[in-house]
């Protein structure tokens, strides 16, 4: 089922919108031009993922020989926090980045015609 | 622009996921009591310190309360807590790092029963038993008599001007355990005061459960049937933890080997034997590390059994009969191991859910109820059955229900 969810140039990259389609409630974003649209349910506890905010992932920085140099953020691999507990995902995959056989319920996204829809 | 300008969204309602687990899981049928959930009263000193007990003390908490304000004054008497709760801005809190509709809301009850009651009922929470927050590691505080001060202001303030605003909320005594007369004298002070249903020892401190000292305060704690529980908390000055240089390494050690200290001394020395009366309760420091103490001293005591002649039985016998509470309820990937944890500590009849609501790492009731191995009776008893017995609540549902809606 094809769910309309607004006019695409509506969205600012970051910009999100939470639709309730029959009761689940689904994130759908807007990073580097594309949609990606997840469950609000994080697989933790079940909090809503998709009202959590945007952190660059941190990167720590080793020297040639193994001393640690420093740790910094990384803005190019934006994160998605669960605002329960902190778990991290990727925002564009929705992939966890603590354990990657850990995802969001994720949503095919289709752009027709300048509106954005789920396929929920 | 960058996303990131976008991080952050308005919520309404930042528990309402929660609120659609309970209603999807029919709480509404049986008691969910949550044995320790936490309000700040580092904001509320400005209203705690005209409890003190006129003198010199209060002369200072109020020169501290003037100078700083309400919150300001908490650094002052209770002491700061290094800490990275958050994150750096991860985790949102509503009404400590996030406003919401609450924040603003109208309403004749201290603002902490209020946003306590509004947690409770999108959790589906029937009772929750409230402590403080920055108190937690009051019991590090170098004047003793700032403790036994400040506790019991703190306790006379929180039973007459907090927990008569609802019954729903109760509090365990915070103990100013430094002082074991003084804190007989809480005991004696408390034990019939509605409301409370319990006492409680901040484990971070550094006193040896086992002194002869304590004998009266045990035996009068046994006395009022109430159990005596151990909060555990982490403190970054401790010497070993000073070696840890993250938040997320000294609070997994932290919180679990300060109760392991106090436990060990308290079977040890054969307290199960002395108050075989008294109900403990060991609070905050997750589940991992009882198997792990249950092991090591039994190992332990098998060999160097003169060295604890009081014991009657195997250490890990007198730890199946003492009460903990679940939360950080450390979910492995193996989840054998919880199972055998719950199997080994007797879940069923000794365990008791525990949101710790709203510190960081809380645990909404589903922890509990969504696990594969226990069956609807054993979810009931540790979410509310076992607690109920414990601590004399009646166990009829009072909560509103929580629905969809
Ligand atoms: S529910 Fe998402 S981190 Fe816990």
């Amino acid at each position: 089922m094809k769910v309309h969810v607004g006019a695409a140039a509506e969205f600012e990259e970051g910009d999100r919108r939470i639709i309730d389609v029959k009761g689940r409630r689904i994130g759908v974003f807007r990073v580097d031009g594309r949609f990606a649209a997840y469950l609000n349910i994080c697989p933790h506890q079940g909090g809503p993922i998709c009202e959590g905010q945007y952190f660059p992932q941190v990167e720590a920085v080793l020297g040639a020989d193994g001393t640690l140099v420093t740790e910094r953020s990384n803005p190019d691999r934006p994160q998605l926090v669960c605002p329960w507990h902190g778990w991290e995902y990727d925002l564009r995959t929705g992939v966890m980045v603590a354990d990657e056989q850990i995802r969001l319920r994720t949503y095919e996204t289709v752009v027709e015609d300048g509106e954005v829809y789920v396929v929920a | 622009m960058s996303l990131y300008t976008r991080s952050r969204i308005p919520v309404e309602n930042t528990l309402l996921n929660a609120r659609l687990q309970a209603a999807d899981r029919g709480y509404d049928d049986f008691v969910v009591v949550d044995v320790d959930a936490h309000h700040y009263e580092n904001r509320a000193w400005v209203d705690i310190v005209p409890y003190m007990e006129d003198g010199p003390l209060k002369q200072w908490a109020e020169s501290m309360v003037k100078r700083g304000g309400g919150g300001g004054a908490s650094a002052a008497l209770t002491g700061v807590q290094l800490g990275n709760q958050e994150v750096g801005g991860r985790i949102i809190r509503a009404g400590r790092n996030f406003s919401d509709p609450l924040d603003t809301v109208k309403d004749d009850r201290h603002p902490d029963v209020v946003r306590m009651l509004w947690a409770m009922d999108q959790m589906g929470i029937d009772y929750t038993v409230m402590f403080p927050t920055p108190m937690l590691t009051l019991g590090l505080h170098p004047q003793v008599e700032v403790e036994v001060a400040l506790a019991r202001a703190y306790c006379r303030w929180l039973t007459r001007e907090l927990l008569p605003q609802d019954d729903r909320i109760k509090t365990m005594i915070y103990l100013p355990f430094n002082d074991p007369a003084e804190t007989l004298k809480m005991v004696h002070e408390f034990k019939d005061v509605p409301g409370v249903v319990g006492f409680m020892v901040t484990s971070v401190r550094h006193r040896m459960v086992h002194h002869n000292d304590y004998v009266p305060v045990y035996a009068a704690i046994q006395e009022t049937g109430k159990p005596l529980a151990f909060h555990a908390a982490y403190n970054w000055t401790e010497p070993s933890m000073t070696q840890l240089n993250k938040f997320i390494s000294v609070h997994s050690l932290g919180f679990t080997t300060c109760n392991m200290i106090h436990m060990t001394n308290w079977i040890i020395n054969g307290l199960p034997e002395r108050f075989p009366g008294l109900k403990v309760l060991w609070i905050e420091s997750g589940l991992a590390w009882i198997p792990f103490l249950m092991q090591r001293l039994d190992n332990e005591y098998m060999m160097r059994t003169s060295e604890a002649p009081l014991l009657k039985k195997l250490p890990s016998d007198y730890m199946r009969d003492m009460y903990f509470s679940s939360q950080p309820m450390e979910r492995h990937k193996n989840g054998r191991a919880l199972e055998v944890t719950f199997e080994m500590i007797d879940a069923p009849n000794r365990l008791m859910y525990s949101s710790d609501y709203p510190h960081w790492d809380y645990d909404v009731p589903a922890v509990i109820h969504d696990l594969p191995f226990l069956d609807d009776k054993a979810k009931r008893q540790i979410l509310g059955g076992n607690a109920c017995e414990a601590f004399g609540l009646d166990p009829t549902v009072v909560r509103k229900a929580p629905s969809r809606g």
